[in-house]
């Protein structure tokens, strides 16, 4: 017998993970560079455009300056904690998009049905606070070992943020915990199908008897900060603390905490959408036009870069960017072939909801203040907390009333 | 065959044993409030074998993520240095070494059965999910339960009081 007939699972969890692991990183080296262009943009500046036509070589030479660049260790650090910070980082946000489910139907690899995603747990909920609840350690632990005081005072803050927004951000769901009964985020989708009238989508934020906009707001609010992004970025706040906790990294680790922390940004994002936003049901309800957006999408994009790119001013751009857009153009043609189309329609949902969430992201960062650190602290315990029991009290209330479960 | 439930038992078996010795030998405070976060989520994992899901996540959540974060940052707050080993204490070795041959003795005879008291596996392990878990906690044993929460409310209060004065 071979190992694959003996564990199948196994074999296919590992071919699952590795597949996952190298979209991840491109999207990530994507995110970012999407992130310099649209922040670039509301500041009026270009953003990266030098490596590659629009700067889309950036993501790779800013890579290869992380491999090359000389790890150095500063004196007098606790060596292995000092090292096992970043790991811990990487490992930890990576380990959370391993419960996230990309769509409805199985697949099949290697004759195994397996479902689109890492792993199917019911309990995926749960072992996402369980994880995100340790990621703390990574930013503390990092802080702490660096031997130097910036970085303390960075982990120092981003470990008191992060316990205070991990409260309201775990209570924020318990609204819909109330109404659909179950941890599997899976099953958390599944129960926001359908419409009201016909043409509201029963998502969580509208769902009756109390839909959850309230939880919406917190558990968006919440995660942003969990995530140490702006305006919640008090870890890192270059004006105060250099880079706070990463002040002592370099090079290759200190690329780990980068990539951490679009992994979690990602995470987020996945999250909210199955939460609140129907996960992958279409916002419109069944009709023959909607599910031809993707083609429209890709072909209009791809059009777009073939024209912008034969006048682009480099030769490499005029080259790279009309080949760009005739495989976006091609891709296009492909979604609007039946078996496609009805196979991508609930993953290209879920992830125009992802996209949506990752510009939100960056739009805060590029409008919104850093918080004083008081200010914080005062959203948190004094608004979001009572606002997230509220919210808890009057689910139950209307379920009550509804003649819920 | 490997049989990976075994292999997992024991990985995270011998992980909550060394990160317990590691937790006593470490002269860092740091280092073992670390040691203690490998035993939690050890225990955690092992739960999870059992298939006591809720109480592994909640393991994870409560004392991994939110008790020894508490413990780490008081540390780091502290900027508690390494410890001197003092000498062994007396008590240590004239009560100590005896009392860990007995309970070593007592483990040994219950496991290899010598315990006439059958209380068998079976009936102590048998994994509720989350929905029976809930029904238990909320109807059954309610009064208990919400006793523990005013004991705990309590407590908050007092560390509130202490902190002020």
């Amino acid at each position: 017998m071979s190992f694959l007939e003996l564990h199948p699972v196994l074999v296919v969890s590992v071919i699952k993970v590795a597949v996952l692991v190298f979209v991840l990183m491109t999207a990530i080296a994507y995110i970012t560079w999407f992130e310099r262009k649209a922040v670039a943009r509301m500041q009026s500046r270009w953003g990266p455009y030098r490596a590659g036509p629009h700067g889309l070589l950036q993501p790779l030479a800013d890579g290869v300056k992380f491999l090359f660049k000389e790890d150095f260790t500063p004196g007098g650090v606790d060596k292995f904690v000092y090292f096992l910070a970043p790991f811990l980082a990487l490992a930890l946000s990576l380990l959370t998009i391993a419960v996230i489910p990309f769509g409805p139907e199985p697949i099949e690899i290697l004759g195994q049905k397996t479902p689109l995603g890492i792993a199917d747990i019911n309990i995926g909920l749960l072992f996402l606070f369980a994880v995100t609840s340790l990621s703390v350690y990574s930013v503390a632990l990092g802080g702490w070992a660096s031997n130097s005081k910036y970085p303390l005072l960075g982990g120092l803050r981003s470990s008191a943020q992060m316990i205070s927004y991990e409260l309201s951000m775990t209570l924020s769901v318990v609204g819909i915990l109330l109404m659909t009964g179950t941890f599997s985020l899976r099953e958390i989708v599944n129960a926001q199908e359908g419409f009201y009238f016909g043409f509201i989508p029963r998502w969580n934020i509208f769902a009756a008897p109390f839909p959850q906009w309230l939880g919406f707001m917190i558990f968006f609010t919440a995660a942003v900060a969990e995530t140490n992004r702006l305006p919640f970025d008090l870890a890192e706040a270059e004006t105060e603390l250099v880079a706070g906790f990463h002040t002592e990294y370099a090079s290759f680790k200190f690329a780990m905490f980068f990539m951490a922390e679009y992994a979690s940004m990602l995470t987020v994002c996945f999250v909210t959408s199955i939460l609140f936003l129907g996960g992958w049901h279409s916002p419109f309800p069944a009709n023959p036009v909607t599910p031809y957006l993707p083609t429209v999408l890709f072909a209009g994009l791809g059009l777009y870069v073939i024209h912008d790119g034969l006048r682009y001013e480099t030769v490499f751009g005029r080259i790279v960017l009309p080949v760009l857009g005739l495989v976006m153009a091609v891709l296009g043609a492909v979604f609007a072939v039946p078996a496609v189309n009805a196979f991508i329609q609930p993953t290209f949902w879920l992830l125009t909801k992802v996209f949506f969430f990752l510009f939100i992201y960056i739009w805060v960062r590029g409008t919104l203040p850093r918080f004083r650190y008081d200010q914080l602290m005062a959203l948190g315990w004094k608004l979001m907390l009572p606002l997230a029991v509220a919210n808890v009290v009057l689910t139950a209330a209307a379920m009550l009333w509804a003649g819920g479960r | 065959m490997l049989n990976i439930e075994l292999f997992l038992f024991f990985l995270f078996a011998v992980m909550a044993v060394g990160g317990a010795v590691s937790l006593l030998a470490q002269r860092h405070p740091i280092r073992s409030a670390l040691s203690l976060i490998v035993v939690m989520v050890s225990l955690a994992a092992l739960y999870l074998l059992q298939g006591a899901e809720f109480i592994a996540a909640v393991q994870i959540i409560v004392y991994a993520g939110a008790i020894m974060v508490l413990f780490v940052f008081v540390i780091m707050l502290l900027n508690a240095g390494e410890e001197e080993r003092t000498g062994r204490s007396r008590l240590a070795v004239v009560a100590g070494i005896p009392v860990g041959v007995l309970l070593t003795a007592l483990l040994a005879w219950g496991v290899s059965g010598g315990a006439t008291t059958q209380a068998s596996v079976e009936t102590v392990v048998q994994p509720y999910d989350t929905k029976q878990l809930a029904a238990l906690l909320f109807r059954e044993f309610v009064f208990p339960f919400e006793l523990t929460s005013i004991l705990i409310l309590i407590a908050i209060l007092g560390a509130v009081v202490l902190a002020k004065r």
